[in-house]
């Protein structure tokens, strides 16, 4: 971490001084928590009938959210695979020698960064029937989150067949290899090669978004818990509310943060690996990270 | 070492929970279905909608997924609950069509239209109002109840509202696409209008004191009431008349002859009266009412 | 065409309640970020720990869960926001805070190590040193992510529309509701909004990104 080298390492004075400070801030943390805590309690929030209904198989609790969270995961895979296909398609066409299909790439990739994603599913769901396309719930957010991840996708793919060594192209080339070889052969998958963790790191951001579903009526996890919040509310009132969407959000958290993991466990891996030496550190940017597309300025 | 102690902590945490049911399990499923008779045999003109659906066995029925007594998803079947589902199931049986065979798609209240246009679904019995602006773009069998528009208050009625005029000034929630909405905002337009895609939370916002008011049709809020442990009233001044039909694809005469038919005999045979008892029936605790006359224009 | 001036007073309102979501949502994110950005590399572990706790819980969490848990669930401690608009921008806020630390964390991270060291050796504070020498430099590299994550905050916007916020993509549900067969001018209006937003600050980033480029 470069921003160690600004200061230096705490004296005993400093140290002290830091103790009392962490302490002095854990407590107003905790008085903040236990704060929330007693209210929770006074609302009897914290009762164990309240929660015992997530673990309790004859409410049909788990058994749905388990399926909503499949629901959740193959929604975010067959987009991941879809968007990795032509995402790949257009960081080559984005590259070509021609003119002609460089220019309008560009222009697809620009404009499905620069809508939001909830518009294009909505487009999906919405128009594309009118003009004989057939559309479900599943389609329509699968191919929402397959348009705009190609185009995030694109520029990852670009940026990475950019960074692989030029020797790399010109041996190939003067192995004898044609264009298509090249590019296939050698750039590509050393390119995909390098660009393995971040492609992890997006089915993250896939997988957020894919909550977008509960727009369109996909029973995804948080469709689900709002399901089921539905369902409770008309025997019980809100007695379940604040424990089903509790254990929705719980869940996405667990399973991102199992994925950033593993991101960086193939990160590590990748680096390790003598063939992908001299890797830079890739993350993704930020924006990319809020999901949507992030932004739509793009290094040139 | 470490982590299989964590995950082995989870899981007894689990277990204790698990050990202690809860009162959601208890309930569970005391299912009072009476699935109608599947016609068999029967016999459709070659080309119409109704040999089509029989021959492929399956229709697609658009309802509501969150609207107590008429259409609710039951997560523990999967399946949605409700007089707007028993209605379907009977069409469905007149036309060779077991209650198993039937694809349930979600409607909501904005997405009704175009979902028939699209072809998306077959039917939409989703609490759907007639008027001429939808007769425009869909066809509707029916009516086949009669509703209208009411206001849902706190308990106690805070706010002293009895009808809709004293709505002006005070924020009141609906939803987007629905005839109240549209309704409150051409003639009422000094009532702040909130709206949200379903009226669940509707009623939470009712609950946290966001809105003041919730308005729609007598029905859906009759379920929502029911619904809130007395933390809702009724205010029980309708003062509209929202006739549910049945949403169809626009032009196909045929189709929407034989719905209407199947809903008449429906109507006279008891089937009808049967299936507002075992659902709607039983959260209002009413009589089944008098089934409106079918309008066929 | 007829249909878009009908409806033109519902469109504008619509555009500008999501230009305010996006405006106001950007500076408090933009305060809130960088008060994280700072303790994510201050001297105390603690504060670095809360920092990276806070950007972890929101980098994982979909957005459309943290509206719901503001707008539905915090009710349960007692909390509730004034209106509608108020949760979005707080949700809007929250989030994207994260992304803004991370923006300028990597910001901070490529000014040279070198050029800190400088600063220490010349006897400035952590503080001195952050604000004089670091901060100015690593603005300027950030200046593209922040941007975008102003573009993806615009954009995400969008996801108001289903918590009772008459943005852009609400009206496009109203009017596609009532305007069935003029469903392809209800998406041209409602993306021609958003682009609005979007390509002028595409613009403005790349403009102001070749005035303060330090070549190195």
């Amino acid at each position: 971490m470069s921003s160690s080298v600004l200061f230096d390492l705490p004296g005993p004075r400093a140290r002290r001084r830091q103790r009392i400070g962490t302490v002095v801030g854990a407590l107003v943390i905790a008085a903040l928590v236990g704060l929330a805590l007693s209210r929770l309690y006074v609302n009897g929030q914290l009762e164990p009938d309240r929660w015992a209904v997530l673990f309790d198989p004859a409410s049909g609790v788990p058994q749905a959210l388990w399926e909503g969270l499949l629901n959740t995961l193959s929604v975010a895979a067959v987009g991941m695979v879809l968007a990795t296909v032509f995402g790949a398609l257009l960081a080559v066409g984005r590259l070509s020698d021609h003119r002609w299909v460089r220019v309008p790439v560009g222009l697809v990739i620009e404009f499905f960064r620069a809508v939001p994603l909830l518009i294009l599913i909505l487009f999906c769901l919405l128009f594309l029937p009118t003009v004989g396309v057939p559309m479900s719930a599943f389609r329509a957010l699968v191919l929402g989150l397959t348009l705009y991840n190609m185009a995030v996708l694109a520029e990852i793919f670009r940026a990475g067949i950019l960074s692989v060594d030029r020797g790399q192209q010109e041996a190939a080339f003067a192995l004898g290899m044609r264009k298509t070889q090249v590019m296939t052969l050698v750039l590509l998958p050393q390119a995909v090669r390098r660009m393995l963790p971040v492609l992890v790191a997006q089915l993250v951001v896939l997988l957020k978004d894919s909550s977008l579903g509960f727009i369109v009526a996909y029973f995804e996890l948080l469709r689900t818990a709002r399901s089921l919040v539905e369902f409770f509310n008309f025997s019980f009132g809100n007695r379940y509310t604040f424990q089903l969407y509790v254990a929705a959000g719980l869940i996405y958290i667990v399973v991102n943060v199992l994925l950033s993991t593993l991101a960086k466990y193939v990160e590590k891996r990748t680096r390790r690996s003598a063939k992908a030496a001299a890797v830079d550190e890739v993350e993704l940017p930020a924006d990319v990270q809020m999901g949507g597309g992030g932004g739509t300025v793009t290094k040139a | 070492m470490r982590s299989t102690r964590r995950i082995a902590a989870f899981a007894a945490l689990g277990l204790t929970l698990a050990a202690c049911s809860s009162e959601a399990g208890n309930q569970a499923a005391e299912e009072s279905s009476a699935a109608p008779t599947v016609a068999e045999d029967v016999d459709f003109p070659a080309g119409s909608t109704m040999a089509a659906l029989n021959e492929a066995g399956t229709i697609t029925v658009g309802t509501k997924y969150d609207q107590p007594g008429f259409g609710l998803l039951n997560p523990q079947s999967g399946d949605p609950e409700g007089f707007d589902v028993e209605i379907a199931k009977l069409i469905a049986a007149e036309l060779g069509i077991a209650e198993d065979d039937i694809t349930w798609t979600e409607t909501v209240s904005a997405n009704r239209e175009p979902f028939i246009q699209n072809g998306q679904v077959d039917m939409v019995v989703a609490t759907y109002t007639i008027n001429d602006a939808r007769k425009q773009v869909v066809d509707f069998a029916g009516p086949y109840y009669l509703a209208g528009q009411d206001i849902m208050v706190a308990e106690g009625n805070p706010e002293g509202i009895e009808g809709p005029d004293d709505l002006a000034g005070k924020t009141v929630c609906s939803v987007e696409g629905s005839t109240p909405a549209q309704n409150i905002r051409d003639n009422y337009p000094e009532a702040q209008l909130t709206t949200y895609d379903v009226y669940s939370k509707c009623a939470d916002d009712l609950r946290n004191g966001n809105v003041q008011a919730v308005t729609t049709d007598n029905v859906i809020l009759t379920g929502l009431v029911a619904g809130s442990d007395g933390a809702f009233e009724l205010v029980g001044n309708p003062f509209t008349e929202e006739p549910y039909g049945i949403g169809l694809a626009l032009g196909d005469t045929d189709f929407r002859n034989f719905v209407n038919d199947v809903l008449e005999e429906a109507f006279e045979d008891g089937r009808y009266a049967d299936a507002w008892d075992r659902t709607a029936g039983s959260i209002t605790g009413e009589e089944a009412p008098e089934p409106p006359a079918v309008d066929r224009y | 065409m007829q249909f878009l001036s009908d409806n033109s007073d519902l469109l504008w309102s619509a555009f500008l309640t999501t230009l305010s979501l996006a405006v106001v949502s950007g500076v408090c994110a933009l305060v809130l970020g960088t008060v994280l950005a700072g303790m994510r590399v201050s001297p105390v572990p603690p504060l670095r720990g809360l920092a990276t706790f806070y950007v972890e819980v929101f980098r994982n969490t979909p957005l459309t869960v943290v509206f719901f848990f503001l707008a539905f669930g915090i009710v349960e401690i007692d909390l509730q926001f004034p209106s509608r608009f108020i949760t979005a921008v707080a949700a809007l806020s929250l989030y994207t805070a994260a992304f803004v630390c991370e923006a300028l964390r990597s910001g901070i991270n490529a000014v040279p190590p070198g050029q800190a060291e400088a600063a220490r050796a010349l006897g400035l504070t952590f503080g001195q040193a952050l604000r004089q020498v670091v901060l100015p430099q690593a603005f300027r590299t950030v200046v593209p992510p922040l941007g975008n994550v102003w573009i993806a905050l615009a954009k995400n916007t969008s996801i108001a529309a289903g918590f009772a916020v008459t943005e852009l993509t609400a009206s496009l549900q109203r009017l596609a509701n009532v305007n069935a067969d003029q469903l392809l001018a209800v998406f041209a209006a409602v993306v021609a909004g958003y682009l609005v937003i979007t390509l002028p600050s595409a613009w403005l980033i790349r403009v102001i990104e070749n005035r303060v480029a330090i070549v190195r």
